[in-house]
């Protein structure tokens, strides 16, 4: 079967299609659960000398007014929860409210230390946004161009580029819809690192669709076999050590940051280990079957069988 | 190739021993303190300290140039620079931003006071009015709103009534908010005249601060005080009265300012010497560190690469034997290389950075897989051992090449973000898997080849074994189908 991976291409949409759907499902119904870098407010993070929890941090906010506050009580080194991640509207640093607050987390609960604390106005976060989206499409467009560039020879250099982007995009759609499902029920926040991660699985899911892509541009000259399927057949056969293997030595390093790293990069991380998984996969079963099937105008053909079948069902009956 | 192997060898073997003794920390074999000069700088969230975003907040009506915000960028830097911060960033961004960050700063909120007040210095003359300090006036250069609402620093302590000020005279605007339709005094002298500021004692031995004027300001000042003589003038900061002295006497070129709270003269002082500000800033954002969360993710993300790095180190001799045990010493070159660029450049190394380094270190190792792959195909085609090394190394090229130019691309495009978001957190990753990325080439290229020439090219190596095939090469001579 290793041999044939582009003659069970249809299967591979299938199973890409199920894989991402229900994240696509909570994107659509819940999108994703932005963090201050996008909606504007502050994270306070601190350490009280002993245990907490969220109602008694809730309730000093609250009586100072902060009503709509999220509050996530995490132990420092594995032992008590004592340390609160403080979720709320815009607190600037410093100021009469601050310091208030602060006080008044001291004396009803104890004495603490500020791990960090970050505020985000709400005219910056629209920025941000603009910024990720804007960073995203110009990646795209500048891949997009380079491969066109770097497959000139080939006889349809765009449609490398192309289908490199749709491997693209399955692994942001994938990433993006793990967050949105995790963000309902963690409640993980995305923040403008995420982004980061974002822009990162782009790079790599290319990096290692080209890897094929270079093997499949090498065995045209070559003339390896009569059909275009089975050159990339015989391309995907040759490559697939490699991308496994590659993509396992990334994993690894990536694992062990996921679960030795600090806490302030594990959502970095996470977004960057599923982006990384999936980028292998949608280089081999994506992106190098898409130039399959535009080759064999497979999608007019299915399109063109759904169509059928459709009024042949409905006179059959 | 015309180069022979050896001299390339003895190329990357004296970059290695200088890149080693650049990344290698400590003070061993330290020559005329160029290690101590270069050491690897902290992001915020590695050492802590404070990020702000500053917006201009220009009086309604007015706008601000590109002029106004260099202007404001560089009386800043000079703020921080009295500070004592050890690597401050100040930079605008866009045409109305300033982002500061003070790594290691242990106060952060008086640090972001110091940055962000406007510090504005008026001498006004009051028409002979006494205005009582704490009073908000307007001013022929703004009006009293044009500030903050907040509480200057140096009003901060409630000031204490010049013994300067004539008693006779009656306080007349009682009233601490001035509307903008109140009375507008003239100004005398600004911030901008200042020659010098510092801390003095008064004739009654409190702390004040004393001030210098420049030439011309100081005709203008002996001008005004020599025929205003016995009566009351006001000294304004950010607008609100802090002391209404009567004039004595001519003055020209000295004066003092009373009526400042002992805790804040220090910060008036930085504040006026390094100027005022030309426009008022609000913060727009804010990040502040506490030391203790960096130096337990410095910890753990040490623990983590290590732990992630010998994790591939085996992966690849397991698995590809002895071309893996080469790229593992490659690898080890190119680690040596990268931090000491990162050392030398230099590059601010964050959380995100780290795990941009370990993930370039998985791009380095793929173009060394690239190759054993490539190297293994023309084994089992029967090629000699030398002859698959040149022929691997010709065919793996163009995809180590193409896939990281993308690589570099998007760090690009990742580093033009960061600049708009979150500077050092976001830039300092794409820096570093651009550099990462770039040195994984220059390895691949010298290290990792130089290595496979110079081992399999000896004709010791008879066994393919060694090099990852399941039997000796000569032995086989199906297609590459295989």
């Amino acid at each position: 079967m290793i041999e044939h991976l582009a003659t069970y291409r249809k299967w591979w949409y299938i199973l890409s299609i199920i894989v991402i759907l229900p994240g696509v499902i909570s994107l659509i119904f819940n999108g994703l659960d932005l963090g201050i870098d996008f909606t504007g407010g502050t994270i306070w993070e601190v350490k009280f000398d002993k245990t907490i929890t969220t109602e008694q941090v809730k309730n000093v906010l609250a009586d100072h007014g902060y009503t709509d506050t999220v509050i996530q009580t995490s132990s420092e080194d594995g032992g008590d929860n004592n340390v609160a991640i403080i979720r709320m509207e815009e607190l600037p640093t410093p100021s009469a409210e601050k310091t208030e607050l602060a006080d008044a987390l001291t004396a009803e609960i104890g004495p603490f230390t500020e791990l960090q604390i970050s505020t985000v106005g709400s005219s910056v976060s629209g920025q941000i946004a603009r910024r990720a989206v804007l960073a995203v499409f110009v990646a795209s467009i500048g891949i997009l161009l380079y491969i066109a560039f770097a497959f000139r020879n080939t006889q349809a250099p765009v449609r490398y580029g192309a289908a490199a982007i749709v491997g693209m995009l399955h692994d942001v759609l994938l990433v993006l819809g793990v967050f949105s499902i995790l963000g309902v029920i963690f409640k993980v926040q995305v923040d403008a690192l995420f982004v980061t991660a974002i822009l990162t699985v782009i790079g790599f899911s290319v990096h290692d669709t080209i890897v094929v892509f270079d093997r499949i541009r090498e065995n045209l000259a070559k003339q390896s076999d009569p059909t275009f399927e089975g050159i990339v057949n015989y391309s995907l056969a040759q490559t697939i050590v490699r991308s496994v293997n590659t993509s396992l030595t990334v994993v690894f390093t990536l694992l062990a940051l996921f679960l030795f790293g600090g806490e302030s990069t594990r959502t970095f991380v996470l977004a960057l280990l599923i982006g990384v998984v999936s980028g292998t996969y949608s280089s081999i079963f994506n992106a190098s079957q898409l130039l399959v099937s535009w080759e064999e105008h497979d999608f007019q053909r299915w399109w063109a069988q759904l169509r059928g079948r459709v009024p042949s069902t409905a006179t059959s009956r | 190739m015309k180069i022979s192997p050896w001299i390339t060898l003895v190329f990357v073997l004296l970059l290695t021993v200088f890149a080693g003794w650049v990344a290698i920390p400590g003070e061993t074999l330290d020559v005329g303190s160029f290690k101590a000069d270069h050491p690897i700088q902290q992001g915020l969230d590695l050492q802590g300290g404070v990020q702000v975003l500053l917006q201009a907040d220009p009086p309604a009506g007015t706008s601000v140039d590109k002029d106004t915000i260099t202007g404001t960028r560089d009386t800043i830097e000079r703020r921080v620079g009295g500070l004592g911060v050890s690597e401050p960033v100040v930079q605008t961004r866009g045409s109305n931003q300033i982002i500061v960050e003070l790594p290691g700063v242990t106060d952060p909120e008086q640090a972001v006071e110091v940055v962000r007040q406007t510090a504005l210095l008026e001498i006004i003359d009051t028409n002979g009015l006494y205005l009582a300090p704490g009073t908000k006036v307007n001013t022929t250069l703004g009006d009293a709103n044009s500030t903050e609402a907040g509480t200057p620093t140096a009003a901060g302590g409630s000031p204490v009534a010049s013994p300067a000020a004539s008693p006779e005279a009656s306080p007349v605007a009682g009233s601490t908010d001035a509307s903008s339709d109140g009375p507008v005094y003239t100004t005398i002298i600004s911030g901008a005249d200042l020659k010098d500021a510092y801390r003095a004692t008064g004739p009654l031995g409190q702390v004040v601060v004393g001030f210098e004027l420049k030439g011309s300001a100081a005709d203008h000042f002996y001008d005004f005080t020599s025929t205003h003589i016995g009566q009351p003038m006001s000294i304004v900061i950010d607008k609100t009265v802090i002391s209404s002295p009567q004039i004595n006497g001519a003055i020209s070129d000295q004066g003092q300012i009373e009526g400042i709270a002992p805790k804040d003269v220090d910060n008036l002082v930085v504040q006026l010497k390094a100027g005022a500000l030309a426009v008022p800033l609000k913060v727009v954002q804010s990040r502040v560190v506490g030391p203790s969360l960096g130096q337990d993710s410095i910890d753990k993300s040490l623990t983590a690469a290590i732990i992630g790095l010998g994790i591939v180190a085996f992966f690849m001799i397991v698995y590809y034997r002895l071309p893996g045990f080469l790229s593992v010493v490659a690898l080890g070159i190119y680690t040596l290389l990268v931090l000491a660029i990162f050392k030398l450049l230099p590059v601010t190394l964050t959380l995100a950075g780290i795990a941009g380094f370990v993930l370039s270190v998985g791009m380095a190792v793929d173009a060394n897989i690239l190759i054993f792959s490539r190297l293994k195909e023309e084994l089992r085609v029967g090629r000699t051992a030398s002859q698959s090394v040149e022929l691997g190394f010709a065919h793996a090229w163009p995809s180590i090449r193409d896939s990281n130019i993308t690589s570099m691309i998007t760090a690009a495009i990742l580093y033009w973000f960061g600049q708009y978001t979150g500077a050092t957190i976001i830039t300092g990753f794409a820096l570093t898997l651009f550099i990462g990325v770039a040195v994984s080439m220059f390895t691949a290229y010298n290290v990792t080849r130089t290595f496979l020439r110079l081992v399999l090219s000896s004709t010791h190596i008879h066994n393919t074994w060694w090099l990852g095939t399941k039997r000796p090469a000569a032995s086989t001579s199906t297609s590459a189908a295989d």
